[in-house]
């Protein structure tokens, strides 16, 4: 058992610190990095979004405050307690660990797990520690396949020789170690109807690759899953989404991080990935205009606002994508392809944009 | 509303008095059994409360109800007034005095000249019975028991017995007996029980005392021990005067000359006034008031209204004040706070007037908010919605004062407006919502305003206050669970860090 680590150290240093103010009588506080737009910056250096240094204070004797101080606090302890005992809570479970009823009164702790999220979020951020190192861990959400073998709490494991299934992405890949690394790039793809494809296909056997999915949003195990392969083994991410909106954001986030997450984009961000997914030019090359999907008006105002994010303002490759969009006010989905043949994604459309470099950065 | 008084009597002189109230009955306030009951008692109560006060004693009014039949009652209705000397008891109780309050412009209870008399016909219209009468001027005068019935068609009271019983104790007082056809109803605001504990309110100085037909009984002791001051009669202001009473005044007036006319039945006329009238209304001011014609009439109307003249004189009203306002509410409410206010007098149409606005709020009270309208001391039950004063209090921005408003203002609380005056504008003969003159809305509003300050400071101090026990509340439910999250973070025991807390708070509360 790791008696000092610091995850201990960091917890029991937010206590000693409220316990310092309330032993000079003074009302017990906590400092949160605030976590909104205003406070989130673009680093043109880095290429990732980071938090600003603005602070806010949140005081116990604070009616509009009290609530989200104690809920803090008690995220801190349940974190320490599970170092302790080396065990794992998802966030449900977390939700369901930190509600009670106040004595006395019909005020539950916790009565959403919203409420939950933000308390551990929070204290990710006073901590500065993720919250899988704090012992708590999302939803798992996500399918890997590939010439690769870890190993992972002893179990050794071979992500080629998975069946139709794969490898199943946990939530917390910290403690993870890459055996072998035979493949030479990443194919992130953001459905899990398209990772099938791809895997029934073998691609990554036949472009010696690793595919990887989740469903939507890319979750935290498989975004630092995805950023560990590019760090440490220096594969290069290309990222195969559908020809819209929210696709792009898919991409945008795994690039370059997102708001709600910039404290860590460290630890998630992969500055380096590349867009492979359908383009513009690809509707016209492949003929796929007759599959558009009408724009809704909710599109194109995410379009219109993703084209104005800094990081892509001044991108002139995207410009002209988003332009093109625009015009068309159309989406056409990855899956359409295979109104060219069952395998054509697999056997043309890939290969073909991979050797011709046809990346978007 | 002179003219229509006016209007009124002519009627009355002109047809027979039974088939003008036959005819008008739902003006007088004798529409249904239920209201007709109430009207009954409310004459009765009226006059008495009106005979005790005029003779400078403190009310105490009696009112009893007996079933006699399914929709027939008697009506008892006892006061320790002056009393009404017996050679005048027929004609008091049994004869339409046309007219002998039109003239008149005193504050008081009744005015429309039917009053006590609509009740007694109408006891002999729809039970035949004569209604008994008993009366004493107190010690040295014997108790006279009188049975009258109204010959209707000569309008004159008709004596069917007169008794003198002994008067050992020296009582004084009135007390009338009639039988009625009616519906005794309770718990609704149009009934006998509501209207004597409004009547309570803002007669704060009287007792009365009340026995119901289904065995209920209450009473109200006086809180008060000193009757307002006495209302003083006045002249009609020019201003005020409407053509009918015009009319009238100048048929009866004793005046020889138009001048000597007004500035003898006027206020504030005096002999430059008067010629100027004349010479407006080009008329001589020498001529005989008796003989104008219909067309100069009207000329001397005109220029009545359009003479420039100081307002007629304010001291001839009697309001409660805020104190026996106060007094009255507290007598009935079980509220947590209680503001008045009573207006200085002011004018409308010639006629002055005063408004007094009384508030109690919360304790035991609940929404809907209750509203009590008083004219002259006397409840209006009906048509509450068509009332100035009802108007005023939806005119009022509520809001302002923290107390939320959907027309009518949101909380639980009582509102009271008293309209004090010589001549009560009354929208009809039933005497139960005041016309809408822009003057009487103003100075509601105004009294309203002016309570409503006093009482948004109270309701915003206890909102703060609420508010920071709500606070202190708060933060005593959550310091075990800090305790308890700090205890498991730092080693310390939880008992310590509590202590500790619990301090902080009460600083906090100081």
């Amino acid at each position: 058992m790791k008696k000092r680590d610091e995850v201990i150290e960091a917890l029991e240093a937010l206590g000693a610190k409220i316990l310092q103010d309330i032993e000079k009588g003074e009302n017990p506080s906590l400092e949160v990095p605030i976590r909104s737009l205003s406070n989130v910056r673009y680093n043109p250096e880095t290429r990732m979004l980071e938090l600003g240094g603005e602070k806010a204070k949140r005081y116990f004797f604070n009616v509009a405050h009290v609530r989200k101080f104690v809920q803090t606090v008690e995220a801190a302890a349940l974190s320490k307690e599970l170092r302790e005992v080396e065990k794992h809570l998802s966030l449900r479970e977390a939700f369901y660990r930190m509600k009670r009823t106040l004595p006395g009164s019909n005020i539950n702790l916790v009565d959403e797990q919203e409420e939950s999220n933000l308390a551990i979020e929070d204290l990710e951020l006073i901590t500065n520690l993720s919250r899988e190192k704090l012992h708590f861990n999302a939803n798992k959400m996500g399918s890997v396949a590939g010439e690769v073998v870890i190993e992972d709490k002893g179990d050794v494991v071979d992500w080629s020789k998975l069946g139709s299934g794969g490898w199943s992405i946990p939530s917390n890949v910290e403690n993870l170690v890459f055996k072998k690394v035979k493949a030479k790039f990443v194919l992130y793809m953001e459905k899990a109807a398209e990772w099938e494809r791809l895997h029934e296909d073998r691609v990554w056997e036949r472009l010696n690759c690793v595919i990887m999915c989740s469903q939507g949003q890319a979750t935290r195990g498989v975004r630092r899953l995805l950023q560990r392969l590019h760090l440490e083994h220096g594969l290069p991410v290309y990222v195969l989404t559908d020809f819209d909106p929210w696709g792009f954001y898919i991409y945008s986030v795994l690039k370059f991080g997102s708001i709600g997450l910039a404290h860590i984009s460290e630890q998630l961000a992969i500055p380096g990935a590349k867009f492979l997914g359908l383009t513009a030019d690809d509707i016209e090359k492949y003929d796929l205009k007759k599959h558009f999907i009408k724009f809704e008006e909710a599109d194109m105002r995410r379009l219109e606002q993703i084209a104005r994010y800094e990081w892509f303002k001044d991108n002139k490759e995207w410009q002209r994508q988003f332009k093109l969009m625009k015009q068309m006010k159309a989406k056409v989905e990855l899956a359409a392809l295979s109104s060219k043949g069952i395998t054509f994604i697999s056997e043309h459309y890939l290969p073909e944009k991979i050797l011709g470099h046809e990346f978007l950065d | 509303m002179i003219a229509k008084g006016a209007e009124l009597a002519e009627k009355i002189r002109e047809i027979s008095v039974a088939e003008f109230f036959e005819k008008n009955r739902h003006l007088l306030g004798y529409e249904n059994p239920t209201r007709s009951l109430l009207t009954v008692v409310k004459e009765a109560v009226e006059n008495s409360a009106d005979a005790a006060e005029e003779a400078g004693i403190l009310p105490e009014i009696k009112v009893e109800i007996q079933q006699l039949e399914e929709d027939r009652f008697r009506v008892m209705v006892e006061d320790n007034g002056p009393g009404v000397p017996s050679s005048k008891v027929p004609a008091a109780f049994a004869k339409f005095l046309v007219g002998s309050k039109f003239h008149r412009l005193r504050q008081s209870r009744g005015i429309q000249g039917i009053g006590i008399h609509g009740a007694v016909l109408y006891s002999q219209l729809t039970t035949g019975k004569p209604t008994r009468v008993v009366s004493s001027l107190g010690a040295g005068d014997p108790v006279h028991e009188f049975d009258l019935m109204i010959d209707v068609t000569k309008n004159e009271p008709i004596v069917l017995s007169h008794k003198t019983l002994p008067n050992p104790e020296g009582w004084h007082g009135v007390k009338v007996e009639l039988e009625v056809e009616g519906r005794y109803v309770d718990k609704i605001i149009q009934s006998v029980p509501e209207y004597l504990r409004q009547t309570a309110i803002v007669n704060p100085f009287a007792n009365l005392y009340f026995k119901g037909p289904d065995g209920t009984s209450f009473s109200y002791k006086r809180r008060v021990e000193e009757l307002p001051r006495q209302p003083k009669e006045i002249k009609p202001h020019p201003h005020g005067v409407e053509l009918g009473l015009l009319r009238r005044m100048l048929s009866n007036t004793s005046a020889r000359t138009l001048s000597g006319f007004l500035t003898t039945e006027f206020c504030r006329v005096g002999r430059t006034s008067a010629l100027e009238i004349c010479s407006l209304a080009s008329l001589s001011p020498e001529q005989p008031p008796q003989k104008l014609n219909g067309e100069e009439i009207l000329r001397l109307h005109k220029a009545l209204q359009s003479v420039k003249l100081m307002g007629p004189p304010t001291d001839c009203l009697s309001p409660l004040g805020e104190q026996m306002l106060l007094e009255g509410l507290k007598r009935e409410f079980k509220a947590e706070k209680y503001v008045s206010v009573t207006r200085p007098p002011t004018v409308y149409r010639g006629n002055p007037f005063q408004i007094e606005c009384g508030i109690a709020y919360g304790g035991e009270l609940r929404e809907p908010v209750q509203i009590l309208r008083f004219a002259n001391r006397v409840p209006l039950l009906y048509h509450q919605g068509d009332c100035a004063l009802t108007q005023a209090i939806r005119e009022v921005d509520w809001r302002r004062y923290g107390i939320p408003q959907d027309g009518l203002p949101k909380a639980p609380m009582v509102i009271l407006l008293h309209f004090v005056s010589v001549w009560v504008p009354f929208t009809t003969e039933g005497k139960q919502a005041l016309a809408s003159y822009p003057e009487i809305i103003k100075e509601a509003k105004l009294a309203l305003q002016d309570a409503c300050r006093e009482l948004s400071q109270y309701i915003s101090r206890k909102q703060k206050l609420r508010e920071k026990q709500v606070r202190m509340g708060l933060f005593e439910r959550y310091i075990p669970e800090l305790a308890e999250s700090l205890s498991k973070l730092t080693e310390k025991p939880k008992e310590e860090i509590m202590s500790r807390l619990e301090r902080r708070l009460n600083e906090e509360k100081g």
